[in-house]
């Protein structure tokens, strides 16, 4: 009996002393993943997740370029073929080892996921060479396979094999459905899911075999919470209840930064907001002429400066810096009395009526942008009647196009410019669903056919130039109304050093966090 | 008195009946739930196929239909966002609220009773006054400001040195009006322990109960000063009642008169308008529990309706509403041993 108590004494004091060692970082988000199922749903937040119970074949780096991660090199064999070679040595939180099996199983799955399968479209299988080999086959050339080879985060496939105690396959992919994968997780990642209360928390340890020993990371154990409320996330940051935290709101950036014990990251971020105008509802908007003339109206720096207080980017076309499809030229070309010329010599001088819609709890500040561009749209004589809805509301009317300028905000998931045009620029045809977001009905074919053409070339000089030209040609047309890149922000106590971590695609790679002492 | 309880049991049913037909009629205002659980760039196809599959498109009675049938069965729905059926959420969030709301009314019992009867007591004092006062203020503020100033308070803390910090005299005032925080801004912490089935309590540790602290308090600041002014004025008005005024002539102890005679008549609106003002509690949770991230049945609903997670929204309502039935009857059934002239219904006098 004593020697049990003494016992007991001793593994008490081993796992103190073993608990004082672990390093316990706590996280708030507005939001916790929806599912553990990384197929189930193509957002943000399963990407951040992802990212953290999972490892992609390679991920985006701080330049917007690739770092091998489960792939340890890849080659072109031809136009139609790409090579990845994995890493060997990995192991699944199950214990199980990763081949190429798993690769190509979780390719498979994805093509069959109805949220993913979109950007798996342009391939026509994977295969698999040898164990730590795979071929990624595209139906025609396409530049793009790398960015989509970011989406392959390879599942343990004979975890998921078979079928639950209900009955149903493991590897079954249904939204709101109580399925294996969106409970339980097997992937190479550098954390497992130790526990999960939707909605309340999740927790994670470090897992123990994970196969990137280099990684600088050292946080044992993390704690992520959503706190949807942004005063309140500030809070827990600003008291020490948490020690990283994102996103920051606007309004609190200053707070943060002046904070002695606070440190403050922000970027500028690929999500454009902007305004279509719709040619099917308003006949002068088929006049290039008045569209020109609200391009004019518009002071995109100044409603950056002032309604989002500098936390904004100017913009005055979809690809923001670092895309193909950049074109450094193009700047906002605010001029009031240019407008007016443009609207008298379109013959409406006295102006017109129109509709406006946009969210109010989407993007960050839309309803007060909303209201800066009907304010500036008045000074040409567009007179707006403007109304903001919440996002479950506004996407039904946006779905019906109810009004005649429709606000959208749009992040590419390739990373890529013609992925920005293919949604929100191009005709509309709902048998390629090409123009899905396109609530301006406008219709360039000339410009349709250039993206078309990039889309196939392997070059990227030429297809960056390529989709330079569209960008311009759009530009000149002013088919759509560009505000702004919504800039990102994170902000983390002193000793949890973040900044080596973030990147443009909000993926922080949590794995190789080093939190200090 | 089971008369009254069957009465009681069918007005209940109907009352989830209307508000179930209600919250089905303006669902479709609520927004599209299949865009809360897709991607952006999912084509229209792919969203069409599973609102098929969710059973949107048929017409708005049909759904009704089959969700009535189901309710019958006790079953009212899955939730889209858990991916569990509504009551199994409710039940698991119910825990975390009924512990807020009960230690906001432990607060306001504690506070209230002595604060309300001293200030009927003695109306003139400057302490009197001074409650009034305070109270009159706390009636004013929205709850959702009083937790920003208390975690700003309390957690964040607040330093300010308005006297000069180089003498002792200085930096002692300095620190008597700055705060240091430290208390937690949000959750229900980490040290839960599991009572039964789905209820973890905060109740039996420290860290738990601190969490409860800021939440708690700003819950009650909206009722306290309700209950302290209603005890007052009733307490002032018995006060001057003739019985106790034959009891003062009478001799009896100036203490008997005011908490056995004096305050037992009081408790009788205090009680009806606390059993209101407890169904109402559970609405203001939701306020608290979102600038507390309290993960109870508020944040719940309010996260509901932003995801259009439609079943988890009606099953939700009904369920407040079956609250709200309940704490009414219960407060019938104290009334009559409060106050035993007090009939029920259905009761034979």
């Amino acid at each position: 009996m004593k020697k049990s108590i003494a016992a007991l004494v001793a593994g008490a004091l081993l796992s103190g002393a073993s608990l004082a060692h672990a390093t316990t970082l706590r996280v708030a988000y507005d939001a916790d993943p929806v599912t553990m199922d990384i197929h189930e749903q193509l957002s943000g937040g399963i990407l951040q997740f992802s990212h953290m119970v999972f490892d992609p074949l390679l991920r985006w780096n701080k330049q917007l370029g690739f770092d091998p991660r489960l792939a340890s090199s890849w080659e072109r064999i031809d136009d139609l073929t790409m090579r990845f070679h994995l890493r060997e040595g990995v192991t699944f939180h199950s214990g199980n080892k990763m081949t190429a099996k798993d690769v190509v199983w979780t390719f498979n799955r994805l093509k069959k996921s109805g949220d993913f399968k979109a950007i798996f479209e342009p391939f026509s299988e994977m295969k698999q060479v040898d164990d730590y080999t795979v071929d990624l086959i595209s139906k025609a050339p396409y530049p793009l396979t790398l960015n989509a080879a970011t989406y392959i985060f390879p599942m343990d496939s004979k975890f998921y094999s078979g079928t639950d105690k209900n009955g149903h396959p493991k590897d079954e992919i249904k939204k709101s459905a109580n399925t294996f994968a969106s409970r339980n997780e097997s992937g190479t990642g550098p954390f497992k899911v130790t526990s999960r209360q939707q909605g309340v928390k999740v927790e994670f340890d470090r897992f123990a075999d994970y196969w990137d020993t280099e990684s600088p990371g050292n946080v044992d154990h993390l704690v992520l919470t959503p706190i949807k409320e942004d005063a309140t996330r500030v809070s827990a940051l600003l008291s020490g209840g948490v020690g990283f935290i994102a996103p920051v709101p606007p309004t609190d950036l200053a707070r943060i930064k002046s904070n002695p014990d606070t440190h403050l990251v922000t970027m500028s971020g690929t999500r454009i907001i902007l305004f279509h105008m719709n040619e099917k509802r308003v006949e002068a908007f088929k006049d290039k002429r008045v569209r020109q003339a609200i391009a004019y109206a518009i002071n995109q720096e100044g409603i950056a400066a002032k309604i989002m207080k500098g936390f904004a980017t100017p913009a005055a076309q979809l690809s923001p810096e670092g895309y193909a499809g950049h074109d450094a030229d193009l700047a906002p070309r605010y001029d009031v009395a240019k407008a007016r010329e443009l609207m008298k010599e379109a013959g409406y001088e006295d102006g017109f009526t129109i509709t406006m819609m946009a969210p109010n709890n989407r993007y960050v500040n839309d309803d007060k942008i909303a209201q800066a561009v009907a304010a500036m749209l008045s000074r040409i004589n567009i007179r707006v009647d403007l109304k903001t809805l919440p996002k479950a509301q506004y996407w039904p009317a946006y779905d019906e196009r109810e009004a005649d300028m429709m606000m959208v905000g749009w992040h590419s998931d390739t990373e890529d410019s013609a992925n920005l045009f293919e949604f929100l620029t191009m005709c509309p045809d709902a048998d390629t669903g090409m123009g899905q977001y396109n609530a301006g009905n406008y219709c360039n074919p000339a410009a349709d056919a250039l993206v078309k053409k990039a889309n196939l070339e392997t070059d990227p000089k030429t297809r960056a130039t390529e989709l330079q030209q569209v960008e311009r040609m759009l530009y000149d047309d002013a088919a759509f109304i560009p505000l702004h890149w919504q800039d990102l922000a994170w902000a983390s106590r002193n000793n949890v050093e973040i900044e080596p971590i973030l990147n443009v695609m909000n993926f922080p790679y949590l794995g190789d966090l080093v939190v200090k002492d | 008195m089971i008369a009254f309880l069957i009465q009681r049991l069918w007005h209940a049913f109907l009352v989830m009946f209307v508000i179930s037909l209600i919250s089905f009629s303006i669902k479709g205002s609520l927004g599209d739930p299949v865009r809360e659980l897709v991607g952006q760039s999912v084509s229209v196809e792919q969203r069409n196929l599973l609102r098929e599959e969710m059973g949107l498109n048929d017409p708005l009675p049909v759904q009704y239909g089959r969700f009535a049938w189901d309710a019958l069965h006790g079953d009212l729905g899955q939730s889209y966002f858990y991916s569990k059926p509504t009551l199994d959420v409710i039940v698991e969030h119910m825990p975390a609220t009924l512990e807020l709301v009960l230690c906001a009314s432990l607060i306001i019992l504690l506070f209230s009773v002595p604060v309300g009867v001293y200030a009927a007591i003695r109306p003139a004092s400057w302490l009197a006054k001074t409650c009034m006062g305070i109270s009159v203020v706390g009636i004013s503020v929205p709850v959702f400001l009083t937790a920003i100033v208390l975690i700003q308070l309390f957690s964040i803390g607040v330093h300010i040195t308005p006297f000069p910090t180089d003498t002792d005299w200085g930096t002692w005032l300095n620190e008597l009006i700055s705060t240091d925080g430290g208390l937690p801004s949000f959750g229900r912490g980490n040290e839960l322990v599991h009572l039964f089935g789905t209820w973890d309590t905060g109740f039996f540790s420290v860290d738990g109960l601190l969490h409860l602290l800021l939440p708690a308090a700003s819950l009650a600041s909206i009722m306290l000063p309700l209950f302290i002014r209603l005890i007052r004025s009733e307490m002032l008005e018995v006060l001057q009642s003739d019985y106790v005024r034959f009891a003062r002539a009478k001799g009896i102890s100036p203490g008997r008169i005011y908490f056995l005679h004096a305050l037992k008549n009081t408790m009788l609106p205090v009680i009806t308008v606390g059993g209101v003002q407890i169904g109402t509690m559970v609405a203001y949770t939701i306020l608290t529990e979102t600038v507390f991230q309290w993960p109870g049945m508020g944040l719940m609903f309010l996260e509901a309706i932003t995801r259009s997670d439609i079943p988890l929204i009606v099953a939700y309502l009904m369920v407040v509403g079956l609250i709200f039935v309940v704490t009414n009857t219960l407060v019938d059934l104290v009334y009559g041993l409060v106050n035993p002239t007090v009939k029920l219904t259905g009761q034979h006098a």
